[in-house]
């Protein structure tokens, strides 16, 4: 049938967000070894005890082995061939945005995330990541009123290092996996957010991150921590230009949520994806995990994944207080020759723990499309929970999905349901829509909305609207 | 009857159309114009639904030869959505569940598609809330409906009590409903009835395709047309339906025979 193929010639879209910014980048010399550690810790000006977290880090990163299990085939990382620190050049303690590069401020207002007083979005702060530094964070003043610190994790680390000793690592230890120690011995830059006790945070904080460099790995680090009685919704975009090489990105993210806390971490992920062949495109390499740490906390992960070559992530929760809930939504749209390996990890410790999880895949092209979850009630995990629903749909005949729910249960006491389905996109329902005078295009995006509806609802109202565009965007093109 | 001078809005001519590879219509041949309600009926099998789709333009079906035109333009290169947007309106007999997209957006996105080609303003949400109510009491429906799925969990009544809101927010030139009145109580089937007589204006027209009588007690059609194998066989007023209904479709064969035999 022809359908097929002209859905999948829709699904195929030329990438918005790949041109490079034209801007004087300072960078260290190619290569990794212990001194490249301490001239990144030297030039970000850092205290002693993060030179020896890195250090630790990377001497246990030496003893491991990249790992192989996920049956992804990719050419391998040269290590030795990447750039860990790059920069924009500019006064690098810039007191205010008019002294930020204009060019940084335009590049981020093309992404569509206006930082400049007048035209910044009304109700998000935002963190602006630019390689391997934070260029501005809006916002700070209003937050600081509230005692919410929103910054650059480098400003954390200078501002506030008691937090940062007393957390960094703790969700996500330095040897947790090989990515994992790679980011916590060379990690440039990322975002910080601590919300006190009984706040709730008044605006939506929101991190962008854009890799400009071609040669430049990202390993950005975020760790939220939110205090007991406390709650914030968070929100991560990210792009990337247009290389035939790939760039690695390994990021690490950290959530903490203390007594009836409750944090909201949503991601828009659209790096570079690679061309039809699968040349060029992002490595997305990434360690997510939040603990609940206290009773009646909740973590909620929700991710809208469109990009990378490769999409390699669990957003994982520990829920190791009582009564404390994790969550998971997830939208996968892979295309062409991407692959996508993601999914989530519920740790139930606690008792009467919760959790949640919703997937939608949705594969096009010759990709690739995996849900990969753990469920594992520990014994002490009295009265746990678990609801896992993973859907997957077809658009055309090269395209595959699976999906590998793991169930580990030490506890009689708890129950655990897991619903899957596969589906193709149906001609019928194409055609009813069509026979009522909507396009081809406008109905194969329509099907896949209502497809993700589920997870489009958990997500923060604007960042709903961006998410559906989004899908739709790479949906679009011309009807053959 | 209708006046000989009025504007022709169908015309199909000697149609052929398969489905992988097996012909289904061996033949067709059928002319309405404006104000005209037709009725065609058969048995299972007869064609009927395929007719309705290949009018519809059902990407499934070929054309091996023959012609549709509409409004004396060839419309067998158009899209479905295409000829849904000339005034094309296709009743179905199995609506489609479509999970996840919200039967308000759905129908604004395909009422505003149709408006466009009218050159009329698109609507808004608000504006268009005005005029779905104001349509939903053609069919008698809950506003409810709107905020639900399109056709998801719907019982069968609802589904075609959906499509003739869907036909009221079109206005189409044409329309064809396959079989709107199987599985509807007789409450559901008066209300379907009476919507579709509201709607039909002198310059549209309605063919129904059905299997029963009684759908033609509540609209009178201005011909019967029975299909057979992929062909209208017979056509007459509606005394013919009212005949079929009476002696069954073996009168209709045995009639063919009788002609076929006199050749």
């Amino acid at each position: 049938m022809t359908q097929s193929n002209t859905v999948e010639e829709i699904v195929s879209q030329p990438y918005k967000y790949g041109f490079i910014t034209e801007i004087e980048t300072e960078k260290i010399p190619k290569g990794l070894n212990e001194d490249v550690i301490r001239l990144i810790s030297t030039k970000k000006n850092e205290p002693e005890f993060l030179l020896k977290f890195r250090l630790r880090a990377y001497e246990q990163w030496l003893k491991m082995k990249e790992p192989d299990w996920s049956g992804l085939t990719y050419s391998k990382v040269d290590y030795q061939d990447l750039v860990y620190f790059a920069a924009p050049k500019q006064d690098i303690k810039k007191k205010s945005l008019d002294e930020v590069d204009p060019k940084l401020l335009e590049t981020f207002e093309k992404l569509g995330i206006p930082l400049s007083e007048q035209k910044r979005l009304s109700n998000v702060a935002v963190d602006a990541v630019f390689d391997s530094v934070s260029i501005a964070t809006t916002y700070k003043e209003k937050l600081a009123e509230h005692g919410v610190i929103f910054c650059s994790i480098s400003e954390a680390i200078s501002e506030y290092p008691d937090l940062i000793e007393k957390y960094m690592g703790t969700v996500v230890p330095i040897n947790d996996n090989f990515f994992a120690a790679l980011n916590s011995a060379v990690f440039s830059d990322g975002s910080f957010v601590y919300i006190p006790k009984g706040v709730e945070c008044p605006m939506e904080l929101s991190s962008y991150f854009r890799i400009n460099s071609g040669d430049t790995g990202q390993f950005e680090r975020t760790l939220i921590i939110a205090e007991e009685s406390s709650s914030v919704s968070y929100l991560e975009g990210c792009t990337a230009p247009m290389f035939d090489t790939n760039t690695l990105h390994a990021a690490v993210v950290e959530l903490v949520a203390l007594d009836n806390a409750s944090i909201k971490y949503s991601t828009v992920q659209n790096w570079y994806a690679g061309n039809e062949e699968g040349v060029g495109g992002i490595y997305n390499f990434v360690t997510k995990r939040g603990e609940c740490r206290g009773k009646k906390s909740k973590i909620s992960w929700s991710q809208v994944e469109t990009g990378s070559a490769i999409t390699w992530k669990y957003p994982s929760c520990v829920l190791q207080g009582d009564n404390s809930i994790g969550e998971f939504y997830s939208i996968a749209l892979t295309n062409n020759c991407q692959k996508a390996d993601t999914g989530t990890k519920m740790i139930h410790i606690g008792k009467n723990t919760k959790s949640k999880i919703v997937s939608k895949g949705i594969s096009a092209g010759q990709s690739k499309n995996s849900y990969r979850g753990l469920v594992s009630i520990s014994p002490n995990a009295e009265g746990a929970r678990n609801y896992s629903q993973c859907d997957s749909m077809l658009i055309g005949d090269k395209a595959s999905a699976n999906t590998y729910p793991y169930i580990q249960s030490k506890q009689p006491q708890s129950n655990i349901e897991h619903e899957a389905s596969t589906c193709r996109i149906s001609e019928d329902q194409l055609f009813y829509l069509q026979s009522r005078g909507i396009d081809f295009e406008e109905s194969v995006s329509m099907l896949v909305s209502g497809f993700c509806s589920d997870v489009f609802n958990e997500l923060p109202m604007e960042f709903a609207s961006e998410a559906d565009k989004l899908l739709a965007l790479k949906l679009e093109g011309s009807v053959g | 009857m209708i006046s000989s001078t009025s504007e022709t809005i169908l015309s199909i001519e000697n149609l052929h159309a398969s489905v992988e590879d097996q012909e289904i219509l061996h033949g067709v041949n059928l002319v309405v114009k404006e104000g005209e309600i037709h009725a065609i009926m058969g048995r299972n099998g007869s064609g009927k639904s395929t007719l309705s789709k290949v009018i519809a333009g059902h990407p499934s079906y070929k054309i091996e030869s023959g012609s549709i035109q509409f409004k004396g333009k060839n419309i067998l290169e158009l899209e479905p959505e295409e000829r849904a947007r000339i005034g094309i309106f296709l009743g179905f007999q199995y609506p489609v569940e479509i999970p996840g997209v919200s039967n308000l957006e759905f129908l604004r996105v395909a009422t505003n598609s149709r408006r466009k080609e009218l050159l009329k303003s698109e609507l808004d949400t608000f504006q268009f809330e005005d005029l779905v109510k104001d349509r939903l009491k053609i069919v008698e429906m809950n506003p409810a409906f709107l905020e639900r799925s399109v056709n998801e969990g719907f019982s069968g009544g609802e589904k075609k009590r959906n499509e003739i809101l869907q036909m009221a927010l079109l206005e189409p030139i044409i329309s064809i409903l396959d079989e709107t009145d199987s599985g509807l109580d007789i409450d559901a089937l008066r209300i379907v009835a009476s919507g579709i007589n509201r709607l039909s204006q002198p310059n549209s027209a309605t063919i129904l395709i059905t299997h029963y009588q009684r759908l033609l007690n509540e609209i009178t059609p201005d011909f019967v047309h029975i299909m057979a194998d992929g062909k209208i066989i017979k056509t007459g007023n509606k005394e013919l339906a009212i005949d079929l209904e009476k002696s069954g479709y073996d009168f209709i064969d045995k009639n063919t025979k009788e002609k076929e035999r006199a050749k």
